[in-house]
């Protein structure tokens, strides 16, 4: 019963990795990764129904408190840098390369 | 009724890592209620204090009790021999990169002040400071630590974060070209939180495929399984994916010279030498513990990944013109050379101690030169902040023989010369690969030898790009609006001395290290 949300969870996973790689904006780039971190929490409440256990259901837990921490830290830097370029393009922070 | 068991948390030997955290959290307290005057007085001891009382520790642990044989915390933490020998080699590097960021002038007065505003220009004039700088280093230094030595997938992700989130910040805090600075934590940061989610994604796979993410478990579920499952090995390649990227192994190296250009020096440094640590212990825990059954089909593409890394890295940095960068490409090319150790440590014979030795002591040495090199690297200075560009080297050594001539050592002993330490690095790796090939009944013992000869090309075109610098520091005609040596703080003074002995000193009498590597390696890890 529980391959659809298993499903699902690989899509939301492939739509937020293809967000991260084709979005320009810093700011939804981030909640791309996000994105991905809430396909991960569906799979392992997923999982954790079918082994009957509560590891992925705890796990979850651990994973919101890191992307909440993420979170802080993320904005912190995207704010800076916007606040800087008044741009928050990914593409346009071009100064570091080769 | 059901009782709930309590669960057990062996203090004692989590004590080295505890007493870091504990004084992180206090640090953070400090930056809360202290005065702003005092705050500094009060986080350098507190800092420097804590990583030495840890590595004391350590040294206590391991002098007396021996490594424990079975993992602490109810199975979450494993402080085995080869993680007290990282926790070691981690506590010492930290040591000597917060004597780096002690420095005046590293970091930034005010993150939040726009760069080439009255904003900043006010911090400056009243000479504000970022401390919180010490209590983030030491959360990231927990991390390091908590990193090689987590047992299970869960923690090890924790752990991943904890190190990674304050390097994100950190990373930004550059007082000058602040620009680059800002780019470099963007850059770091997006990239940085992509792979975990990937790791992330993988634990969840595995999990789905074994029920537990505990490391021991997973290897039993691996040891009775028939069939190899689909789900399986999508999960240990998103798996790897999030492990590789965070030791710089190509492909997934782009990070590394855009952020160690422009992270301020000393946090290049710790990144350089600490987190490479901590992340190949963390590779060879998961790769040992949670996947020595599945070794067949993972070894071919870690040849694949540690043969392109070794090529990436050397090539790439033949066409570098900034000096951070060269050193960046570099630290590639030595994480190449640190996946044929990780391979080497798996062979017909199954798992041995001597490779493990091998690659423990390839870690130590090639921190301490790597944290030698970038402080050099912050004492050459001009007027926009240290001389970054390769034509602004050009005759150093005419001018401060002394400072050229420590820094060219230290490329030696990169490029593996002999009589530097780097060169028993390499050789102790080299000999592990070649014997684990040279079993019998081993059908990966030609690819092996292979492998080795690719290392030793590679090794030959890092050699070039090295000497390349040397050359001309030495035998080219100074500038005359060349960059200035300062003169060294007594940290940086200590920091430069300590990498000179230690790479010195190895490169001539190697055997007590590597007896100590030896015996951290000799318990091999616990399950």
């Amino acid at each position: 019963m529980t391959t659809e949300y298993l499903v699902l969870s690989g899509i939301l996973f492939v739509i937020g990795a293809l967000g991260v790689l084709i979005r320009r904006n810093a700011i939804v780039v981030f909640m791309c990764v996000e994105l991905m971190l809430n396909a991960c929490n569906l799979a392992f409440v997923t999982f954790a129904r079918q082994w009957g256990n509560l590891d992925g259901q705890i796990i979850a837990f651990f994973v919101m408190v890191v992307a909440a921490a993420e979170v802080v830290v993320g904005l912190a830097i995207i704010v800076t840098i916007f606040r800087t370029r008044r741009s928050a393009s990914v593409d346009d922070a071009n100064l570091l390369k080769y | 009724m059901n009782k709930i068991p309590a669960p057990t948390i062996e203090y004692g030997t989590l004590a080295p890592m505890l007493l870091v955290f504990g004084a992180a959290v206090l640090g953070v307290l400090v930056e809360a209620f202290a005065p702003r005057y005092l705050r500094k007085s009060i986080h350098v001891p507190l800092t420097l204090l804590s990583l030495a009382g840890a590595f004391v520790l350590v040294v206590v642990q391991t002098m007396t009790k021996g490594a424990p044989t079975a993992p602490a915390a109810m199975g979450a933490v494993a402080v085995d021999g080869p993680a007290l020998f990282l926790w070691g080699v981690i506590l010492v590097l930290a040591f000597v990169s917060v004597l780096l960021i002690n420095d005046e002038g590293q970091f930034v007065a005010s993150a939040a002040a726009v760069p080439g505003t009255a904003a900043e220009d006010e911090a400056e004039a009243e000479g504000r400071a970022h401390t919180e700088i010490y209590p983030l280093v030491l959360f990231a230094v927990g991390g390091m630590m908590l990193f090689p030595a987590s047992n299970d997938l869960l923690v090890m992700f924790v752990a991943l974060e904890v190190m990674s989130l304050p390097l994100y910040l950190l990373c930004g805090l550059a007082r000058r070209r602040r620009l680059l600075s800002q780019e470099a934590a963007m850059k770091y940061f997006l990239l940085g939180a992509f792979s975990s989610a990937f790791f992330l994604y993988g634990t969840a796979l595995v999990y789905g495929y074994a029920g537990s993410v505990d490391l021991a478990k997973i290897s039993d579920a691996l040891g009775t399984g028939g069939v190899l499952d689909p789900l399986l090995l999508a999960g240990l390649a998103l798996l790897g994916v999030g492990l590789m990227f965070k030791v710089g192994a190509a492909p997934f190296q782009a990070w590394k010279p855009d952020v160690y250009q422009g992270a301020p020096t000393p946090i290049t440094a710790l990144m350089a030498s600490g987190v490479l640590v901590a992340a190949v212990g963390a590779v060879l825990r998961v790769l040992w513990v949670g996947l020595g059954n599945l070794d067949w089909d993972w070894r071919p593409v870690m040849w694949g990944v540690a043969a392109l890394t070794m090529i990436v890295g050397s090539v790439l940095a033949i066409t570098q013109t900034e000096i951070k960068r060269m050193l960046a490409y570099s630290s590639i090319a030595h994480a190449g050379f640190l996946l044929i150790g990780v391979l080497a440590t798996f062979d017909a014979a199954e798992q041995n101690a001597d490779s493990l030795s091998a690659i423990l002591f390839y870690l130590l040495v090639y921190g301490f030169t790597t944290v030698g090199a970038f402080a050099v690297v912050t004492m050459v200075r001009e007027a926009g902040g240290e001389a970054g560009h390769l034509s602004r080297w050009a005759g150093l050594g005419k001018r401060s023989p002394m400072l050229a001539g420590v820094f060219a050592f230290f490329l030696l002993a990169f490029a593996g010369i002999p009589l530097t330490s780097g060169f028993f690095g390499k050789y102790a790796v080299f000999v592990a690969a070649l014997r684990s090939g040279s079993e019998s009944g081993d059908s990966m013992g030609a690819w092996m030898t292979g492998l080795v000869v690719v290392a030793v090309l590679a090794s030959a075109i890092a050699a070039f790009f090295y000497v390349r610098v040397i050359v001309l520091m030495f035998f080219s005609e100074p500038l005359a609006d060349g960059p200035t040596v300062a003169s060294p703080s007594a940290g940086t003074a200590a920091v430069i001395a300590l990498a000179l002995l230690v790479t010195a000193v190895v490169g001539v009498y190697p055997q007590p290290i590597l007896d100590i590597a030896h015996q951290a390696a000799s318990g091999l890890f616990v399950r």
